[in-house]
């Protein structure tokens, strides 16, 4: 009995032992070699393999920064700069300034601006629906509302809102990760350059119908009437495709285009409320 | 026991509310609008300007490429303006708005009521023919026909189907032309015939049309080749592939056209426009559209010029019910709803359906009970509750490998679903996101 015992565990010492040589050697032979600061990035990257970078996860943007020369390019919209400089001392770069981001709807067509027509009641997805037919209202271009880009929010930051049928992003939660843009079948979700304080001016409409068809669709709709683009002192404003465009990095934030809009397309958020008009245009003489 | 394709198919409440109604010709509007993409393929380029004025029968936009079609006026006026104009999904495509003014044919057009029988164009003059005149498949895909009257060098037809089948509910269109224009019908089927090189023509009608086989059938015995079919009535009977297998036998594989197994399938609405095409030199700018719907007081089946706005048809019809939940264009399996009752009838456009409200509406959204109804029904042998799952999760390679774009959209699958599942919506979502990977695979 004793001597079962006995054997059963000199033979499977012997037969670990050997196992353990074996793979020893084999352990040896087929080493990868990984750079461990690789480890030491991923650490400092935010860990929420959103895809924001481009890379399909935190893992593969730490091996990208690792190899690349230069950190042109590759940039952490989650982390930002502080993630960014983090990387850059680990690996004894240089990060390059980029500005952060945010994400906005161009569209603004609630129920009040933009009657219902017809009413959908099929499966109910903006990706889906955009295929089959306009939408529930008649303009081609705007909003679905079925909330695709709710959906593709891995942050929280954005939400539908049930009054106006059109999603709302909270811009301390956005990351600008652009899952929402990629799921909007009507590219209508844009990453803009962040201002102070969270202001933002941009146009809220894509649509590319002339002004007649557009303003019969939504009231809010840009007609591109051209007032924005002649009122501008910085050319910020661009127009094509029946649209006008205000770019983000031109821009100084003057809203003289917001007041010219005579389809409030122009938003104008985060502003501090504005002063009676005749001061405001006495103002706008001084200067 | 009569012919029908062995694989799935469903069998909804038929509903041919207008089957004795003959075809009505409906008075010329005062104004058309016409699109110039009414064909699969690539739009056709407008010939005329604004301004211009047209007569009935005249190109005003021409096809462009092989894969396209020409589109003629099907009226007399002027040209009020060359815009965008909505199409029934909504989404606005260049059309041509004529004012109409008379009704003033071109002087080539025969408009004699003789049926002319012999055929003088030699099978290539036939096939030019039927370009020059923007014929496409007049069964609701809208096809260009001479792409399928062309043979490929290599391939070889030997029997030509004609669909009578007319398998979605509601419609009677091809049912009352094959009633009310069976020779001339049959003088087309010999055309498309002499075009394809082949002494074989076999003409499907389902059984719930006994007056169309009988009518056809001895209508047929003075032409040689052409033989009528009875069907055993199952959706979706008329589609190609299910066709081809219930006359013939024959399964056309996946990916390959019929031709593939020696076969071309046109629509009897077809061969009707062929005829008038070549014999008459008339080109196609007017069909039979049936206005049906179980609130309508005046239903019936209408030749109606393209381009005519949809509101005429139904106030011929009697007006728009009070109750009427949504408008169809097509039948109630495949058809679409329409977004506004300013669209125009286009040449693929077979039917309008003025749906009540409370038939109108799905059924709500529940989970998948696993019973594999819609396996049954598929008539393409694939499995409709596993392709949405994929669709749904983006998972678009697995439903390439599924086999997805095999999937000709006929509906069954969420007609069965007892849990009111979109199962067609989802596979459709797959199918084009497949469709577009594929295309960017042979770019690269």
């Amino acid at each position: 009995m004793s001597s079962t015992v006995l054997i059963t565990i000199i033979s499977l010492s012997l037969l670990a032992f050997m196992s353990a040589v074996i793979l020893y050697f084999v352990a040896q032979k087929f080493k990868v070699y990984e750079d461990p600061r690789i480890d030491e990035v991923q650490a400092a990257l935010p860990a929420a393999n959103c895809g924001g970078c481009g890379f399909a996860g935190c893992r593969n943007m730490a091996e990208a920064l690792v190899k690349a020369d230069s950190f042109d390019g590759l940039n952490c919209p989650v982390g930002g700069a502080p993630v960014m400089a983090e990387a850059a001392r680990i690996l004894g770069k240089i990060a390059p300034v980029v500005d952060p981001t945010v994400a906005v709807l161009k569209c603004n067509g609630s129920p009040e601006f933009r009657p219902k027509t017809s009413s959908y009641n099929g499966a109910s997805e903006c990706r889906i629906t955009a295929s089959l037919y306009i939408g529930e209202t008649d303009c081609s271009y705007g909003c679905l509302g079925n909330g695709d880009c709710e959906r593709a929010c891995a942050f929280d930051a954005l939400h539908m809102n049930i009054a106006t049928g059109l999603p709302e992003i909270s811009d301390d939660k956005c990351v600008s990760c652009g899952a929402c843009v990629k799921a909007c079948p009507r590219n209508l979700i844009e990453l803009r350059k962040k201002a102070k304080k969270d202001r933002k001016i941009y146009v809220a409409c894509s649509n590319c119908d002339k002004g007649g068809p557009a303003r019969k669709a939504c009231k809010v709709a840009c007609i591109a009437c051209t007032k924005c683009q002649k009122v501008c002192a910085f050319n910020a404003i661009t127009i094509e495709n029946n649209l006008a465009y205000i770019d983000a990095t031109k821009c100084t934030f003057c809203r003289k285009c917001a007041g010219e809009c005579p389809t409030n397309s122009i938003l104008e958020l985060n502003f501090p409320p504005k002063k009676p008009k005749i001061e405001a245009e006495a103002e706008t003489a001084n200067v | 026991m009569l012919k029908t394709f062995p694989i799935g198919g469903v069998h909804p409440p038929e509903n041919k509310l207008t089957a004795d109604i003959p075809i009505e010709y409906l008075p010329v509007p005062e104004n058309v609008i016409i699109p110039v993409s009414q064909h699969i393929g690539s739009p056709a380029n407008p010939v005329v300007a604004k301004g211009d004025t047209v007569k009935v029968g005249q190109v005003i936009a021409s096809g462009k490429g092989f894969v396209s079609a020409n589109i003629h006026s099907s009226v007399s006026g002027k040209v009020s303006k060359i815009d965008l104009a909505p199409d029934s999904s909504g989404y606005r495509q260049t059309a041509v708005f004529i004012d109409v003014e008379g009704d003033d044919w071109l002087d080539t057009i025969d408009r004699s009521p003789d049926i002319v029988r012999d055929i003088k164009l030699s099978p290539e003059e036939i096939v030019k023919r039927c370009l020059e005149s923007g014929i496409v498949g007049m069964g609701g895909a809208a096809f260009p026909s001479h792409v399928k009257l062309t043979v490929p060098s290599g391939k070889k037809c030997d029997v030509l189907i004609i669909n009578g089948v007319e398998c979605e509910p509601y419609l009677t269109s091809d049912h009352r032309l094959m009633l009310e224009r069976g020779e001339q019908i049959l003088a087309g089927v010999t055309i498309l015939m002499k075009a394809l090189k082949v002494d074989k023509a076999m003409i499907g009608i389902e059984n719930n049309k006994p007056d169309a086989i009988a009518g056809m059938t001895r209508l047929a015995e003075s032409f040689s080749g052409i033989t009528v079919h009875p069907l055993k009535v199952k959706y979706p009977q008329g589609a190609e592939k299910q066709l081809i297998k219930a006359l013939i036998n024959r399964e056309v594989p996946s990916g390959r056209l019929p031709l593939d197994v020696g076969a071309v399938v046109h629509n009897v609405g077809t061969a009707h426009a062929v005829y008038e095409a070549v014999q008459k030199n008339k080109p196609l700018f007017e069909r039979v559209v049936t206005v049906t719907g179980k609130g309508l007081t005046k239903p019936g089946n209408f030749m109606v010029r393209i381009g005519t706005p949809l509101v005429k048809l139904i106030e011929t019809a009697g007006g728009i019910p009070g109750n009427t939940g949504k408008i169809i264009n097509g039948g109630p399996m495949m058809g679409k709803a329409v977004t506004n009752t300013d669209v125009p009838v286009v040449k693929g456009m077979s039917g309008v359906i003025l749906v009540p409200g409370e038939e109108s509406v799905r059924e709500r959204i529940r989970p998948c009970i696993r019973c594999a109804k819609c396996v049954s029904a598929c008539p393409m042998n694939l499995e409709p509750y596993l392709l949405m799952s994929l669709a749904e999760r983006n998972l678009f390679e697995r439903a390439e490998a599924e086999r997805v774009t095999d999937c000709m959209e006929c509906g069954s699958c969420s007609f069965t679903c007892p849990a009111g599942r979109p199962l067609l919506d989802y596979i459709r979502l797959g199918k084009s996101n497949v469709i577009k990977m594929a295309r960017q695979r042979n770019l690269k």
